[in-house]
């Protein structure tokens, strides 16, 4: 029968889940490290920054001109993961914000004029608004606001949405030419001159980078798998877009996968018996990160893939960056190699992909209330794989940054359910689903009255 | 056209606009054996290009109240607009299985994927995204792009119709938008200039037949509505002057917009059906078609909530739009969950109270068929105007 998970109250006693090494530390320098140079940035006005985002970002360009970037989206998230983004959000709101517009931007830009940052150290104003429009229509209105609000130029990258099976060679050639219209703005503002040759070193550290964190994510198709690729993957997931292109992201990866590598070596999973695989769907309830992770550790149930973790960049089927023909190269990645410019249907097979080559039990997908671009349709992706795949799939609501849209009791019952229910069919050996040749078999009919 | 003829006119409009059978598309089916009709959302679509292909475009406008949302829910959820899910419903139910193919772009996320669900259940039905661009700025190779893009789109077009669309067609095509648009054009100058004249919620309902019908057909409407008019008179109401912004995608029922009529406002601007409206002057009907489509696109369009035009900052725009018909307020009218909008009213907001306009906000739904709470606010809106 199904073990009952640890019955605990306090973290102390679930099950402990993430991973700490030498990951974290350098994780935690790197992140300073970043943090010292924005704030750098802000009172001496060398490095320049240029705000960015995060989604097939063109970071290897700003690397060559030594500036650095400031990711709205990290000081968001940061806000929440530290029960900071309620003030802001509420702030944006009576600016004229609705209550249901993303509030990744409520809090960015509540916490702007609040003048609060998640770490407490100085945001500079960045000399541009860089926006790298990758599918996600929020970006452009985000920028032009922060435009407008930081009177900063601002600069649209139009990055042509992924709608034909691979990319035409139209949309490379409009990105590319609006690449090197980046370049005369960015010698503009450093004074610098373009240097091909530091640009295609920055191209190649992020090939480098590229090969090892795809690396690292193929390393939790093992069972066990030796880290989460939800939750350990955010931790990952900061140095990979700060550093790409950076010598210092290549130092940070070669350990990362060594001692990632080490652990398979070890067979060291997240738990001591791992339980469950599943992949996860959407992003993160930030406000309620520590809960949410709680709640799968207490059932031993290990994220071996996430859509999320490919927001930046999608490595793992394959693409790198190519020095040979850097900006084209980066305009691939824009266009095709990250989540948000890929269509629903492109994501469909990508999660198909997950479950089947990464061994997974069952999907979660986190509906998040903010963000249209993950959730709108997401309904008929649930529909999709537990009808049409037979894949035992829970669907949860809530939010990334907005805490009042997180109901724990309810969560926490859904997830107890979820794999209450995929127990049970693992120990009666009813055969649980993930092939996608299998209809909705009995297993997943069960467990569909849970989705 | 008498003004009985025109009033009938204006009472047909009404009715085609509420059929959620698309009359005229059958009737257009009918007299044209094998001939499709392609659908696109209210806002911007290259209407020329599936007219060129001997395809009927059909302007989509969701299902208002009159269908009730029973399946769309599911693979929907909340916090999105109900044009998303009424044309969902209505695939799901069956109605527009007269539709042959539809064409979305890039106007936001819901609406992207939406085209993408369609797809999977409605895999024999063409749908296609468009990438409308966002950067229209000299150097950035953006009219090569576009017109690359209507090439493709053409292709898909063609395949669907089996009929070539030759450079003088595509002409002929632009030639006759460019008439219908200028009309356009036409009856919105007469109702800035003579409000009394016309209503708000008739023009409305003319332009909004036009979605269902070919452009031929309501060229010939617009021309005798346009006649006519010219002799109408009207009694001068206590009304006051307001534009009306933020219904470009998802409309407003046709009642509430006689509600803000009656609540003593005169509509002298909106931007209802965006896509209609696109170009503020015509499209060039010589040289290479695709180029002059996509150039216009880029250079001689409107502002919109649902493109990027650093050139053109909306707020900006908007307030001249308030002085340019010498109007007293603005009421944005916005759809529930559109997030492109509600993230425009941030900034129409801030400039409005810079500028010294007064507005108001108002949120509706499209399915929606009470607006009781919205006529007194209209109204304390108004009176708070007069009084003032
Ligand atoms: S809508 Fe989603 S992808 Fe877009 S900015 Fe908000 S959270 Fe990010
Ligand atoms: S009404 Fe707004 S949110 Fe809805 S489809 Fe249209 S643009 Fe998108």
């Amino acid at each position: 029968m199904t073990e009952k998970p640890a019955a605990g109250k306090g973290a102390a006693e679930k099950p402990k889940s993430e991973y700490r090494g030498q990951i974290h530390k350098l994780q935690k320098d790197l992140m300073t490290r970043w943090y010292q140079r924005l704030e750098e940035s802000a009172l001496t006005g060398n490095p320049k920054s240029v705000s960015l985002l995060i989604s097939g970002a063109c970071v290897e360009l700003l690397e060559s001109f030594d500036v650095v970037p400031i990711y709205p989206e990290v000081n968001a998230l940061q806000l929440a993961i530290r029960h900071e983004s309620l003030e802001p959000i509420l702030y944006a709101e009576q600016m004229g914000y609705a209550s249901d517009n993303c509030a990744y931007v409520k809090a960015d830009v509540g916490a702007m004029m609040l003048r609060v940052t998640p770490t407490g150290t100085k945001m500079p104003t960045p000399a541009l608004a860089l926006c790298n429009f990758v599918g996600c229509n929020v970006y452009t209105k985000w920028f032009e606001h922060l435009s407008e609000f930081q009177q900063t130029p601002l600069y649209m990258l139009d990055t042509p949405f992924m709608r034909t099976d691979s990319p035409r060679k139209e949309d490379v050639a409009y990105i590319v030419q609006q690449l090197h219209e980046i370049v005369k703005i960015l010698e503009q503002i450093t004074g610098k001159k373009f240097d091909i040759d530091r640009f295609r070193h920055a191209v190649q550290c992020s090939r480098q980078v590229e090969e090892m964190w795809s690396r690292i994510k193929r390393l939790a198709q093992n069972v066990p798998a030796p880290f989460d690729a939800y939750f350990d993957a955010i931790t990952l997931m900061g140095p990979l877009y700060t550093y790409r292109a950076n010598p210092k992201g290549v130092e940070f990866f070669e350990v990362a996968l060594r001692e990632l590598q080490e652990k398979v070596d070890r067979k060291e999973g997240v738990y001591d018996q791992e339980r469950f695989r599943v992949v996860i769907e959407g992003p993160p309830p930030y406000p309620y990160f520590r809960s949410f992770r709680d709640m799968l550790s207490s059932w031993k149930a290990v994220s071996v893939a996430s859509t999320y973790s490919t927001v930046g960049g999608l490595w793992e089927f394959g693409f790198r960056h190519d020095a040979e023909n850097p900006f084209e190269a980066v305009a691939l990645h824009m266009l095709e190699q990250n989540l948000c410019n890929r269509n629903m249907l492109q994501r469909y097979e990508q999660i198909r992909r997950y479950v089947e080559e990464w061994k997974a039990d069952g999907l979660i997908i986190h509906f998040v209330k903010s963000c249209r671009l993950f959730s709108a349709g997401q309904g008929d992706m649930r529909d999709y794989f537990t009808r049409t795949l037979g894949i035992p799939t829970l669907y949860l609501e809530s939010d990334i940054e907005d805490p009042r849209y997180f109901g724990e009791a309810q969560i926490k019952n859904r997830v107890d359910a979820y794999f209450e229910a995929l127990g049970h069919a693992q120990a009666t050996g009813a055969a649980v689903a993930h092939a996608s040749s299998q209809a909705a078999g009995p297993s997943a009919q069960n467990l569909r009255v849970i989705d | 056209m008498t003004l009985a003829t025109i009033d009938s006119t204006f009472e047909r409009c009404t009715e085609i606009i509420g059929d959620l059978n698309f009359p005229e598309v059958r009737r257009w089916k009918d007299e044209h054996p094998g001939g499709k009709a392609v659908a696109h959302f209210p806002v911007y679509a290259p209407v020329e290009l599936i007219h060129a292909c001997g395809i009927l475009p059909v302007t989509l406008n969701g299902a208002g109240d009159r269908l009730d949302i029973q399946h769309a829910d599911a693979r929907f959820g909340s916090f999105i607009c109900s044009i998303v899910k009424t044309t969902l419903e209505m695939g799901m139910t069956d109605h527009l299985a007269i539709i042959d193919g539809m064409l979305f772009s890039t106007i936001c996320d819901s609406a992207r994927n939406l085209c993408y669900v369609l797809k999977r259940n409605y895999p024999h039905m063409y749908l296609d995204f468009m990438h409308l661009p966002h950067n229209p700025m000299p150097g950035s190779g953006v009219v090569p792009f576009l017109a690359a893009e209507y090439k493709r789109i053409q292709d898909e077009l063609e395949k669907l119709s089996g009929k070539k669309a030759t450079d003088e067609g595509l002409r002929k095509s632009i030639a006759l938008y460019n008439e219908n648009r200028s009309l356009l054009r036409d009856l919105y100058a007469l109702r800035a200039e003579k409000p009394e004249v016309l209503r708000t919620s008739e023009l409305y309902a003319l332009m909004r037949a036009g979605n269902f019908m070919p452009v031929e057909t309501h060229n010939l409407w617009l021309v005798e509505a346009l006649g006519e008019l010219r002799g109408r008179t009207g009694k001068p109401r206590d009304s006051i002057r307001v534009v009306v912004e933020g219904s470009f995608c998802e409309q407003p029922p046709l009642d509430l917009i006689r509600i803000i009529e009656d609540a003593g406002c005169y509509v002298v601007d909106d931007d209802f059906i965006v896509g209609r409206r696109w170009f503020t002057e015509d499209v060039p009907e010589t040289g290479d078609p695709l180029t002059a489509l996509a150039d216009s696109y880029v250079n001689r369009s409107v502002y919109s909530s649902v493109r990027h035009d650093a050139r053109k900052p909306r707020q900006k725009e908007l307030v001249k739009k308030v002085h340019a018909r010498n109007a007293r307020a603005v009421i944005m009218l916005i759809a529930k969950f559109c997030e492109p909008a509600l993230f425009d009213y941030v900034l129409f907001k801030r400039e409005l109270e810079a500028q010294g306009i007064p507005h108001l906000l108002l949120e509706f739904e499209e399915k929606a068929f009470t607006f009781e709470r919205l006529r007194t606010e209209v109204e304390t809106f108004v009176e708070s105007l007069l009084f003032e």
